[in-house]
């Protein structure tokens, strides 16, 4: 009975993750999962002997159970946040297991998506594992008959030096869990100076199996008796089915039925698009079917959408005044007219994520409960998604989380899971969901085309007096509220409200603009358009002036200090502003490092031969970033070497923060050269990687050299803020190299350059 | 009926004979380690062997591979990790690691043709795989590694 007992009297952070009582049943295996979460989302931690809270179980046989309940979609995260209570813990990390989470609120926010898993757990993740270790501690104390304080840990054991003895943390786990366990007051934490493993960093746990194949995603997920499905989408958001003639499509080998799904009603959020679904004994069976299907569409009144007619409009709106979201002294008063006024107007696209896996959900509804096996970002969203089309009660959703082939962002928006999960339901068997790479293209969240207009008064020596921003998009808000056309706050805190430069007069405008597309966020979200703008007009007014513009960056930036954002609605990527306050003293130390390590000041841009920087805090990180260019006569352009310092505050995996940031310049890569969706009565205009391309081998950076800057601060992050200042830095290090100013994105539908 | 060899096992095939090689593999054999990506071959996530070279399976009937021998990632390190995994561990590859099979069965079957590649021939024979989460440097970097260990 030590396990229930153990569990009743569980009091650590009970409030936080609502631990819940112990559920007694057989253990079930999803055929998919060697080992994991069973069906009635007991993880190996919660079996285990000692069992603190839900994050940790230690074994007698030594064996410690770390719960990873956020998703890993190439971040190393269901490595790293377990490594932080690993070490406060004192584990031997090879005796370490990681069981995946299910979704489960007990667990708090799963949502991995914004760049806060670390941040938002770093804490969490410490006290639970120094919980387990005063505990363990507790138990040796006991046992020997001295007092607690006198004990201490080393590796995977207790240890009292005085007496020389010493005991495996596996023989202390169920005397330990005897005991009360602590209050979050009683813990004491690691010095940094005693951390095993945070700063240090370890691969990841999936690593051999991401090289050998044997890695299960969503895509890979099996139960016996499924069947697959592809659905054929109204071409045009909001669409209804008019007519619909299936013969062919049944004449299909391998064909069972097509099955209809309701259209949504608005907003869509994240409910199912609706259209045909065609069910087949196989996936091909399934795209083969669905080429068949004959259709009519009543397209609504997207119809109208044309993304050129749309970027106009973007643009005039942008001219007229707008709503104020932050103002410093009087722009409006300080604008003179004349020559020393600059204006500049800034447009990205569309973007679409592409992750390397498709949308894909292998859903189970069975005895009025549905069992999902999903690349999900958030298993908590498709819980609470299935429960509303079902009508069923969110407990009675039991998400298991696979691996994710890619996220950015894409799959913390779980439509694709209701899909499977209707389908199930209405088939009575499981319900393998595939879209293809054209349903990905086609129907995807959009990061949002936004279209900026910046404008500056300079002075004599080319510094702004005045300094006047406006932006205009669709925001993310209209795919959850039909009538929502201004930018919110969180995403207009994106690196638009918080221009951090010491100017007299700032006014910082947003305008309206009404979805035709569903709006998402996409890694870096907002901060791409922002920070472009931005920085690249900076870039403009620092070479007006005939400035470097490392230096006149500076200058903008002014004395290192804390922005002050009373009355200003900043939200801070739901951070503390006392924990995370916007340091501009971090900002110039990144920008300094990232100028000395590059060799800023010895480079001379030439014809055909370019550097650029932008420098941007985005996801509570600051980063500054130089890029080169070659741009040869034929206007192929290379990058031979980036170079990217940030301070994230404290680092808990340095290889993974370094491959991020490799990654991210990569993924800026392709939104500057390729990125745009378009769309032509009211449909999407690409359809896969040949119309949408994405960078490869021969298009990237040649070296990218990442420097992490020592930092004491809270841990920060880490994914998303590596994307905008390099994006800003290559079109600067275009204009460096070329005289022409990208202004226009991407570059391949961009005249000056296409 | 199709008959043909996958990873060393005489197999044979009643279904479609139309039907993608990846499908065959994936659906029908469980061999889910090769990967579908976009279904057209413009990505390299579905590469695998026949007959030892690189082919995009996801546009390869199961009638055009009749006869020859199939080779996945499933069976490349089959006795041991192969050289080029080796590699891709040793420099940290994967980051997601969904394109990383086909990427594996690319860069083998370039070591098998060119055992020291220039970083042109990488590019050359690379640049039909794409990797979303950007990891080209670290598979440029595990190549020439696994050219060493292959030397």
């Amino acid at each position: 009975m030590t396990q229930i007992e153990n569990v009743s009297r569980r009091k650590f952070l009970k409030g936080v993750f609502g631990a819940g009582a112990l559920i007694l049943s057989v253990r079930y295996i999803p055929p998919i999962w060697a080992q994991g979460p069973s069906t009635d989302g007991q993880t190996d931690a919660d079996r285990a002997a000692l069992h603190p809270n839900v994050f940790v179980g230690i074994q007698p046989d030594g064996t410690v159970y770390i719960v990873a309940h956020r998703s890993e979609m190439g971040t190393v995260i269901r490595t790293s946040l377990p490594l932080v209570l690993a070490d406060e813990l004192d584990a031997d990390w090879k005796r370490v297991k990681i069981d995946q989470a299910i979704g489960d609120k007990r667990y708090g926010d799963q949502n991995t998506d914004g760049s806060q898993s670390v941040r938002r757990y770093y804490d969490t993740m410490r006290q639970c594992g120094a919980a387990a270790r005063l505990m363990l501690i507790q138990a040796a104390a006991l046992q020997w008959n001295v007092p607690a304080s006198e004990c201490s840990t080393e590796l995977h054991a207790v240890v009292h030096p005085a007496t020389n003895r010493r005991a495996e943390y596996g023989a202390l786990a169920s005397q330990a869990a005897r005991l009360t366990v602590p209050q979050k007051e009683e813990l004491q934490l690691k010095k940094s100076s005693e951390w095993r493993y945070i700063g240090k960093g370890m691969t990841s746990v999936d690593l051999e199996k991401l090289c050998t194949g044997k890695a299960m995603y969503g895509m890979d997920a099996r139960v016996d008796g499924m069947v697959y499905a592809s659905i054929e989408h109204p071409p045009v958001f909001g669409g209804k089915i008019n007519t619909l003639d299936d013969q062919e499509a049944l004449k299909v080998a391998g064909v069972h039925q097509t099955v209809r799904i309701n259209p949504f009603k608005p907003p869509a959020a994240f409910q199912p698009l609706g259209g045909v679904a065609v069910i087949a004994d196989n996936t091909w069976a399934a795209f083969q079917g669905r080429k068949k299907l004959k259709i009519t569409w009543d397209n609504g009144p997207n119809e109208s959408y044309d993304s050129v007619e749309y970027k106009k409009e973007l643009r005039e709106t942008a001219h007229q005044p707008g709503k104020l979201i932050r103002s410093v002294g009087d722009s409006d008063k300080e604008f003179p007219t004349g020559n020393n006024v600059v204006e500049a107007d800034y447009y990205v696209p569309l973007l679409a994520h592409v992750p390397m896996e498709p949308m894909v959900a292998l859903a189970e509804f069975k005895d009025g409960k549905v069992t999902a096996w999903v690349p999900t970002q958030n298993p908590q969203a498709v819980q609470a998604i299935v429960s509303s089309e079902l009508s069923i009660p969110v407990q009675d959703v039991i998400c298991h989380v696979t691996l994710l082939g890619g996220g950015f962002g894409r799959k913390s928006k779980p439509d694709y899971v209701a899909e499977a999960a209707v389908l199930s339901k209405k088939l009575g068997r499981p319900v393998k969901v595939v879209w293809t790479r054209e349903d990905d293209v086609k129907f995807d969240y959009y990061n949002a085309v936004a279209a900026m207009y910046m404008k500056a008064a300079v002075d004599e020596k080319g510094k702004p007096t005045a300094w006047l921003q406006r932006s205009v998009f669709p925001p993310i808000t209209s795919t959850f509220n039909v009538n929502a056309v201004y930018g919110d706050p969180p995403h207009l805190a994106q690196g638009w409200t918080d221009l951090p430069y010491d100017l007299p007069n700032i006014r910082i405008e947003n305008g309206p603009a009404r979805a035709h597309v569903r709006i998402g966020w996409l890694r870096s979200v907002a901060n791409i358009y922002h920070a472009f703008a931005i920085q690249c007009f900076t870039d403009e007014l620092a070479h007006r002036a005939n400035r470097d513009p490392v230096e006149y960056m500076l200058d903008l930036i002014g004395p290192p200090r804390t922005l002050d954002f009373t009355n200003v609605n900043y939200p801070n990527y739901g951070a503390d502003y006392k924990t995370y306050p916007w340091e501009t003293g971090r900002l110039r130390n990144v920008i300094e490092v990232v100028a000395d390590k590059s060799g800023w000041t010895k480079k001379k841009s030439t014809k055909g031969h370019g550097f650029g920087f932008a420098a941007h805090r985005s996801f509570l990180t600051y980063v500054a970033t130089v890029v080169e260019v070659e741009v040869t006569d034929d206007g192929e352009i290379r990058i031979p070497r980036v170079d990217t310092a940030l301070d994230a505050g404290i680092v808990v995996n340095p290889e993974a923060v370094r491959a991020q940031f490799e990654g991210a310049v990569v993924f800026g890569t392709s939104i500057v050269r390729t990125g745009e969706i378009t769309a032509k009565n009211g449909v999407i205009q690409q359809s896969n990687f040949n119309d949408y391309p994405v960078a490869r081998i021969d298009e990237v950076p040649a070296q990218t050299n990442v420097y992490i800057t020592g930092s004491s601060a809270p841990p920060a992050g880490i994914g998303e803020p590596g994307v905008p200042p390099f994006v800003a830095a290559f079109c600067n290090a275009i204009f460096a190299a070329t005289g022409k100013r990208v202004r226009d994105l991407p570059l391949s539908s961009n005249s000056l350059f296409a | 009926m199709v008959k043909l060899k996958v990873n060393g096992i005489d197999r044979s095939f009643e279904g479609s004979p139309d039907m993608p090689l990846l499908w065959y593999l994936r659906d029908v054999l469980g061999l889910t380690g090769t990967k579908f990506g976009c279904g057209i071959a413009l990505c390299g996530a579905c590469t695998v062997h026949k007959n030892g070279e690189a082919i995009r399976s996801c546009v390869t009937p199961v009638s055009a591979a009749a006869g020859s021998e199939i080779r996945t990632i499933e069976d490349l390190g089959a006795n041991g990790l192969h050289p080029v995994q080796e590699a891709w561990m040793q420099v940290n590859v994967p980051q997601c690691g969904y394109c990383q099979s086909g990427q594996i069965m690319q860069a083998a079957s370039l070591l098998k043709s060119t055992s020291h590649p220039t970083d042109q021939q990488i590019d050359d024979a690379m640049a039909g795989n794409i990797c979303r989460c950007g990891t080209y440097n670290r598979i440029r970097q595990a190549i020439k590694l696994a050219a060493e260990k292959s030397a």
